[in-house]
């Protein structure tokens, strides 16, 4: 029984295939799940909007949407109608074909990653061998289609949103692949599945998650903030700042295509949270070993959901960085940190079983966290901000 | 030679095509992306996967961005009115053709090349990313270290390059 409701998607997604001739099965069985991405993660962006705009409304102290259905949980329905029957303006002076493309490539990107994610004991779409390399490889491919949303309106804002926002992803997309890469030298494997597997495992009933080590603790934090960065969130959501760039690289764009752009970043967060679970959080493993007849698919949602509520609560609480902020904490102290945690993670690797490297570990990254920060406390600086013009 | 590999090859070849006869340089910056996708697509294919992959990570990810940066930050990004046909078109179909030609000589010509390849073509041996890993750290170390300082060096001269001069330094 509990091995069935673990499985329940498997078995459904089988039974429907069975009713096909065995020539088409695996084609139908990747066709089933591929849909069933493609329907999951719309829904779930959905909730996250829902409880988004309800969760942001009790930190400021209003309301949020009321109106559509009881305590407003209908509200994503009206924006999808309202975005879809909303006029399309194009500007005149846009580049038609690119300006319509970006927003397609946008959704289609953020929507392969998905491809590679273990969201469940035997749910994963493809189980690659460098499924790690897959992902940020799709995921690198997302700053193009930013530049051509910005580039193809002929607006200086979109144009300023779009340079600061591939700016933005390229400086966090270092600490983000060195974060992870802390995880692949301890795993010694690029494949998810095998990632979740080496976390898979209990000591007197409490998991073995990647997060629950020094270097992995310290890792997540940085994996943390480089993806809150790279999916341009507050307080890295500069590329879209309201009261500069009006909307930043999506400010030309309107109805159903500017609900693709909200979709895909919504989506793309989904995903990277995704990552980190899979990475940090022990994937669909089980938080406590008693815990383990909760089916997996349960555990793995529940993370990203739980991801995505930390995310709207750090929009909610800390205001927007400045652009030099920005790119120093990037390169000046998320950089060299992350290089650090490299460091410490291999230490770990060969220190070998004992107290020792717990000590040796987390001593490393205090030390380091503390120095930096004083060092950049005290060189940054800190009082009347000098402004310098472009000649 | 399946239907795949001829759709992939018609989307490279068509993206080459277009970024060489587009008129807007950011244009012929995007055909190249989806040439250079294509190419990736092709590695893929043959079960390259960490080729591919890094294709994408450092081709379409990195390369194109820079690209496109590179035409934003040099004016270059307004269509000329006179066309961006160079006068020398003829000359330089011809050195492309006989690239074209050699290197296709020598991909023909390289499976005879190959020890123990005698009459009938081998299966290709299956390398894993792991493999490549394994390879790059013990074999090739050393290239791969100087690689590594090369890349370093080459970084700190931007850095250097790019650096804001302080005024009243000397």
């Amino acid at each position: 029984m509990i091995e069935k409701a673990d499985q329940i998607f498997v078995i459904l997604a089988h039974w429907l295939v069975s009713f096909l001739p065995v020539g088409l099965q695996p084609a139908a069985l990747v066709l089933l799940a591929v849909v069933a991405i493609i329907v999951t993660f719309p829904a779930l962006f959905a909730i996250s909007v829902l409880l988004e705009r309800k969760g942001l409304g009790r930190m400021q102290n209003r309301y949020g949407p009321n109106r559509v259905g009881p305590y407003g949980i209908f509200q994503p329905v009206a924006d999808g109608i309202k975005s879809l029957t909303k006029e399309d303006i194009v500007p005149t002076s846009a580049d038609g074909v690119v300006h319509f493309l970006a927003p397609v490539l946008l959704v289609v990107v953020v929507f392969m990653g998905y491809a590679v994610l273990p969201m469940g004991r035997n749910m994963t779409l493809v189980n690659l061998d460098a499924g790690l390399l897959f992902f940020f490889a799709v995921g690198a491919s997302t700053e193009l289609s930013v530049f051509m949303a910005g580039w193809s309106s002929r607006n200086k804002y979109s144009l300023l949103g779009a340079m600061r926002a591939v700016a933005q992803m390229i400086s966090y997309e270092v600490p983000l692949l060195l974060s992870s890469l802390a995880i692949v030298m301890i795993t010694g494997s690029l494949s998810l599945g095998k990632i979740v597997e080496a976390q898979n495992h209990y000591t007197w009933g409490l998991p073995h998650w990647y997060i629950f080590t020094p270097w992995g603790f310290a890792g997540f934090l940085l994996y943390a903030v480089a993806t809150t960065a790279e999916s341009n969130r507050s307080p890295f959501d500069l590329p879209e700042g309201e009261s500069e760039l009006v909307a930043g690289y999506f400010t030309e764009y309107s109805g159903f295509k500017f609900a693709l752009f909200f979709l895909g970043e919504y989506v793309g967060m989904l995903s990277i949270s995704g990552l980190g679970t899979t990475l940090f959080l022990g994937g669909w493993s089980a938080p406590l070993q008693i815990l383990g007849w909760v089916p997996s698919w349960c555990w793995f949602f529940g993370k990203v959901m739980l991801s995505m509520c930390v995310f709207i609560w750090v929009r909610g609480t800390l205001p927007r960085l400045r652009q030099d902020q920005l790119m120093n904490f990037a390169w000046k102290f998320v950089l060299p940190l992350s290089l650090i945690n490299l460091m410490v993670a291999a230490t770990w690797r060969f220190l070998g079983e004992g107290w020792e490297r717990w000590v040796v570990c987390s001593a490393i990254l205090l030390l380091a966290y503390t120095l930096m920060g004083r060092a950049g406390m005290r060189q940054g600086q800190i009082g009347p901000r000098s402004y310098r013009y472009a000649e | 030679m399946s239907i795949v590999f001829f759709a992939i090859a018609g989307l490279s070849v068509a993206g080459a095509l277009a970024a060489v006869t587009l008129k807007s340089t950011v244009h012929c910056a995007l055909a190249l992306t989806v040439a250079f996708a294509g190419l990736a697509l092709l590695f893929l294919e043959l079960d390259a996967q960490f080729a591919g992959f890094a294709q994408i990570l450092v081709y379409v990810g990195a390369v194109a961005i820079l690209v496109v940066f590179a035409i934003l930050l040099t004016r270059g990004s307004e269509t000329p009115k006179d066309g961006v046909y160079s006068t020398k078109w003829l000359l330089g179909l011809v050195t492309a053709s006989g690239i074209f030609a050699v290197l296709a000589w020598a991909v023909l010509h390289s499976t005879w090349a190959l020890p123990g390849a005698g009459g009938a073509p081998k299966a290709a041996p299956q390398v894993t990313v792991m493999d490549i890993g394994n390879a790059l750290m013990g074999r090739y170390v050393l290239p791969l270290e100087i690689v590594a300082l090369l890349l370093t060096s080459a970084l700190i001269g931007a850095v250097i390059v790019a650096m804001h001069e302080k005024e009243g330094a000397q």
